[in-house]
């Protein structure tokens, strides 16, 4: 034990804390506000003493909201340790039972007091009609819990959890305080909200009927009708588009590594293409060749004389437009794992008389297991998510993720119904994670040994190659025809009517003006661009912090209840985009936490829907990062946070910036959450978008289409010159780095 | 109970060069050499200098750039690691983690047409020659370190190839069990008779279970022989030093008479067999073992100060300055009386000092 200078007379840290929750009590407004806190202007509205904008301590002091009194209470008892050390018995346990006495009353007065009074009813029993309510919490309510939820940290690990680390103590709760208030609590309440009627009871027989509904589950296209129920529906296309894009993405994988291809980098660039574009383009696209008027239907229809007929519209334009944009998903899954496959594995295989088709059949393709399932994973859950798409071309295909749209924007606004839709949508995604782990079962599939052999990876039979180097040039092809038919189409008066070239629709939608005021942001688009480019840029920091910080947390960090942890971390990546949006929009519209019609809920959303980039990007380079550079930084004497941050974080720039980048791009992009949760203040690119579809102006929608993409690639360039290349030649890499590689996927899902 | 047998065969290097890719030094230059069947010859050599290059070609990993090879008098230099009847024990062992070690066992006979019978016999008789009979059905995430060694072994043995290569085999074992290891494949190599290639830069376990010994220096041969002759005539400097530890000095041949060589080395006169050496400028090798300290201006030894006397539990070291500089020598007398800064006189032992050659 070092001995330490410091003589305070109180815990710093718990000065700290306390101080914060003082703050939050004390100085500022307790409820959510009107307005953008930091403009300020509630300090304008008639603070201290408005209801509205008052903090905690003056509506008690007047009489209102007694019930908040007990916190500021709960908030002066750390004062008790006033030379009271650490290691003290009754330093922890007074801090815990503070913190947690504190955080859960905050929750359940929270949750039990509502806008129209007592929530519950046994509430009511207990102290009679309540004819106060409140509002969502604000600043002042976030700082006090705050305060709680790390006093109570501070408290075990006074009492030695962790080995005493307050940093990873408070780390560890506050990942688990977002995840459960973010993630599962939302869950949680649209499975409640499941059971309640239109009318507001609660009916078990309602519920059931429309969970099994044939709407849902009708067999009709089996036994001849004309359409299946919406549930099979979507597990038939999300089990294709799994499967399809595993098997592209190896493909690919194995035309970079194991055949010699030289121009593996230009392969990977093109696949970074269908990354940085929102899904549903690609389906635009489709709708432009394939569909009715497309070009490529119409030119078959005159050159055989056939009908032109919207075949594409349903399952084949479906599969083919989410086949297209999730592969390179598949893509970066498996090239880890094609390359993690130790060569002196197949080597040796080669030395035991095993012919190459023999070596891949019996070695690489068992040990690269772990990486077919999480690309099949992740294909299965983007197409059970994916919405823009079936938006454009579902026809009378009906999909679960626009049932659950249409349930909520639709006439019937019937929140039990989307919430009974998403639960199957998360019942199909949890099975197949299920499923997934199952599959992979007990198995190791990771070299066994330390200090390895170099080698090389051998190259595939010749037949075998030229098979896919077809399918990989076929699918180059056809992406390019995509890109060509956006890029195109932008220009195009009207597509499969008037083909002459226009600016029309860049003017129409990003059209600049001069004023009065200076530059006016004229064209229709501006406005959801900056919104789209302010919400991604927040987001995107925001993300990456939580997602290494967890990855730090399960890479690094031994502590009681890690199993849970990276388990319920885990079970998070499987959760679709969709359902986060149902279950916000469903939590998040009432009090304690009210964010409908917000940019913060937009910015949460996003948090916890990339998180899992976040986390796959730092559980990858940190498991490369030898643990005795850390263990050698605390024996020096550094605690925890400091060797996270001087030591851990500088050799994790590259990750810390690929985390940035494709979440900032995922928020670009992304649809199936945001859908349900944008307003008309904060309107995003995506779905101004689809919105342009819906009303036929597919210039417009191409356009802005275009211009996002060329956005995201000119950020996508940046990040390439700030990380600067990387020369990865076999010999130079440590056989361990390769192999921490297998089980570790890149992308995430939603 | 179907037993190993051994098809030893001889392994041929003549004038191969390996250059890797783009690159332009070669990692092997110009290399020949001759492995006799049922020998367990050594590649020794520091790092870097072609020992896994050199295996991995008699393997059919890497394919030679130019010259030929031969196994069993047959020409391979074309053919990939597959068709040839050679196996190999990697570093890192590459036990399959996803097969358990019966199949990781049967795996290379699966694919040289064997019966099933004869394939799950084998096996059986392979694992229990390396004393893991009851081993079969774990995976190879639940082995030890020395056991998952012991499989590796196995799984090349039971294939009873032409030749069987080992690529630093014992590295990822204790200083212990390496010990025990290592006479462990020599045993075995014996008792079946099998042409073994093995690579290691250490010189200990080299000189231990080599019939022979090809010691290699940046991409060149740069002696090969017993590991008596390699001890014993260092042809060079780099061997001398490499092999064991050893005093090089610079001295003077005066004449050479019928092999005999009579040497100057400052004002001592020695007879050594002259290893085809001319009069003028030469260089001899002498072993620290082989010096013996005497006292001050005894006869026939070099005059020195003692300046540092070690003492490490078996023998004592010394360091002697001397005018032809510092001289190592260790005694195993550990009670002599010896301090530093003593005036002490350096001998040498019968056969002690060799003429260098190279
Ligand atoms: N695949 C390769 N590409 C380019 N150069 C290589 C390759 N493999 C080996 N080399 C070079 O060839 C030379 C010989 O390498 P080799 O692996 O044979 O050394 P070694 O004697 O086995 O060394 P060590 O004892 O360290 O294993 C080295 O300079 C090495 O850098
Ligand atoms: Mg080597």
């Amino acid at each position: 034990m070092r001995a330490k200078a410091s003589t305070a007379p109180l815990h710093p840290t718990v000065v700290l804390w306390t101080a914060v929750g003082l703050i939050g009590f004390v100085l500022l407004p307790w409820y959510g506000l009107r307005d953008n806190f930091f403009t300020l202007s509630w300090l304008f509205d008639g603070y201290p003493f408005d209801d509205n904008v008052a903090p905690a301590l003056f509506l008690v002091l007047q009489g209102q909201k007694l019930w908040l009194a007990p916190l500021g209470i709960l908030l002066l008892a750390p004062l008790l340790l006033w030379r009271r050390k650490k290691a003290d018995p009754y330093f922890g346990h007074l801090l815990i039972a503070v913190g947690a006495a504190g955080f859960a009353y905050l929750m359940l007065q929270g949750f039990g007091i509502g806008l129209r009074g007592f929530q519950w009813s046994w509430l009511t029993a207990l102290f009679g009609e309540l004819d106060d309510r409140q509002f969502g919490m604000g600043w002042g309510a976030l700082l006090v819990s705050g305060a709680f939820l790390f006093l109570c940290t501070l408290g075990l690990a006074g009492r030695g959890a962790v080995g005493g680390d307050e940093f990873v103590v408070g780390s560890i709760g506050f990942i688990v305080a977002v995840v459960g208030i973010f993630i599962f609590m939302p869950i949680v309440q649209m499975l409640g909200s499941a059971l309640v009627t239109q009318d507001g009871n609660y009916s078990l027989g309602v519920f059931f009927a429309k969970l099994f509904s044939s709407r849902l589950w009708g067999l009709g296209c089996v036994s001849g009708g004309p359409r299946c129920g919406v549930a099979w529906n979507s597990l038939f296309l999300a089990v294709l588009v799994g499967l399809l894009t595993t098997a592209l993405g190896l493909v690919f994988a194995l035309v970079v590594t194991r055949t010699g291809f030289r121009y593996g980098s230009l392969l990977r660039a093109l696949t970074i293409l269908p990354i940085i574009t929102p899904p549903f383009v690609i389906g635009l696209a489709i709708i432009l060749l394939f569909g009715l008027s497309g070009v490529i239907t119409q030119g078959f229809s005159d050159l055989f004389g056939l009908q032109p007929t919207r075949w594409v519209y349903g399952l084949p334009g479906l599969l083919i437009a989410q086949v297209l944009a999730f592969t390179p998903i598949a893509f970066l899954v498996m090239i880890g794992v094609v390359e993690g496959v130790s060569p002196s594995m197949e080597e040796a295989a080669q030395t035991l008389r095993a012919s190459r088709w023999q070596t891949f059949v019996t070695v690489s393709l068992p040990l690269m297991r772990p990486g077919l399932a999480n690309a099949f994973l992740l294909g299965f859950i983007e197409s059970m998510a994916d919405f823009g798409n079936p938006l454009v071309l579902g026809g009378n295909f009906d999909v679960l993720s626009t049932e659950i749209f249409f349930a909520i924007v639709g006439a019937q606004y019937d929140q039990a119904q989307a919430a009974i839709l998403a639960i199957v949508l998360l019942f199909f995604t949890l099975a197949a994670f299920y499923a997934q782990r199952f599959w992979l079962g007990q198995k190791s599939y990771t070299t066994v040994s330390g200090k390895g052999d170099s080698g090389i990876h051998p190259h595939l039979p010749a037949t075998f190659r030229n098979a896919i180097y077809a399918i990989a040039g076929l699918w180059t092809l056809f992406t390019l025809l995509i890109y060509v038919t956006i890029f195109y189409g932008s220009f195009v008066k009207q597509w499969g009517v008037d083909f002459s070239l226009t600016f029309d629709h860049y003017v129409e939608s990003f059209a600049v003006g001069w004023n009065q005021f200076g530059i006016h942001w004229r064209g229709a688009a501006w406005s959801s661009f900056w919104t789209t480019m302010e919400i991604a840029l927040i987001s995107a920091p925001l993300t990456a912090a939580i997602g290494l910080l967890t990855a730090y947390l399960l890479v690094r960090q031994n502590f009681r209840g890690k199993d849970a942890f990276e388990f319920g971390a885990m079970l998070s990546f499987a959760i679709p985009g969709t359902v986060i949006g149902v279950s916000y929009v469903i939590a998040f519209n009432v009090p304690p936490i009210e964010l409908t019609g917000t940019g913060i809920i937009l910015v949460l959303s996003f948090i916890f829907r990339n998180m899992p980039v976040g986390v796959r990007a730092g559980i990858a380079s940190m498991s490369q990062i030898d643990r005795s550079l850390d263990e050698s930084s605390l024996t020096l004497g550094a605690n925890s946070w400091q060797t996270f941050r001087k030591v851990v974080l500088p050799l994790l720039r590259p990750a810390i910036l690929a985390a940035l980048i494709y979440s900032f791009v995922r928020a670009m992009t992304a649809i199936s959450a945001i859908i349900f949760l944008v307003s008309a203040q904060y309107n995003m690119s995506t779905s101004y978008i689809v919105g342009r579809v819906e009303n036929n102006e597919y210039g417009i929608a191409i356009a802005y289409s275009a211009v996002l993409i060329g956005v995201m690639l000119a950020v996508i360039g940046l990040m390439q010159l700030a990380v600067g290349r990387r020369n990865i030649g076999r010999r130079h890499m440590e056989t361990d780095l390769s192999q921490s590689r297998t089980n570790v996927g890149v992308a995430g899902a939603g | 109970m179907a037993e190993i047998k051994s098809n030893a065969a001889s392994v041929e290097f003549r004038n191969v060069t390996k250059v890797y890719g783009k690159s332009k030094v070669p990692a092997v230059n110009d290399i020949s050499l001759f492995i006799e069947a049922g020998n367990l010859v050594t590649l020794l050599g520091p790092s870097g200098c072609g020992k896994t290059t050199t295996l991995r070609m008699i393997a059919g990993l890497e394919l030679a750039t130019s010259g030929q090879i031969l196994i069993g008098g047959a020409d391979v230099t074309r053919l990939p690691a597959t068709d040839r009847d050679v196996s190999m024990v990697f570093q890192s062992y590459a036990l399959f983690p996803h097969m358990t070690v019966r199949e990781n066992v049967e795996y290379g006979l699966k694919f040289s047409g064997f019966s099933k019978k004869d394939t799950a016999d084998k096996a059986k008789a392979g694992l229990e020659l390396v004393g893991l009979g009851g081993f079969g059905d774990r995976l190879p995430s639940q082995l030890s370190g020395g056991q998952q060694q012991r499989v590796a072994v196995a799984r090349a043995l039971v294939l009873e190839p032409q030749v069987l290569l080992f690529d630093e085999p014992l590295s990822n074992l204790d200083a212990k069990l390496r010990r025990h290891v290592r006479e462990e494949i020599r045993e075995i190599q014996q008792n079946l008779g099998l042409t073994v290639v093995y690579v290691t830069h250490d010189q200990e376990e080299a000189l231990a279970v080599s019939d022979r010994i090809i010691v290699m220096n940046n991409a060149v041969i740069a002696q090969d022989g017993t590991p008596r002759d390699l001890y014993d005539a260092p042809s060079s400097a780099f061997v001398a030093d490499f092999i064991g530890e050893a005093n090089i000095f610079d001295c003077r041949i005066t004449d050479v008479a019928k092999d005999v060589a009579t040497v100057e080395l400052g004002p001592l006169s020695l007879k050594l067999p002259a290893r085809d050496q001319r009069p003028g400028p030469a260089r001899l090798a002498v072993r620290p073992g082989r010096i013996e300290l005497g006292s001050a201006g005894a006869p026939r030894t070099l005059p020195g100060t003692l300046h540092k006397v070690t003492y490490v539990g078996s023998h004592l070291e010394f360091v002697v300055d001397t005018e032809f500089g510092a001289v190592f020598a260790i005694s195993t007398t550990v009670d002599a009386q010896f301090e530093a800064g003593q005036k002490v006189g350096v001998g040498f032992c019968e056969h002690g000092p060799v003429l260098l050659t190279g």
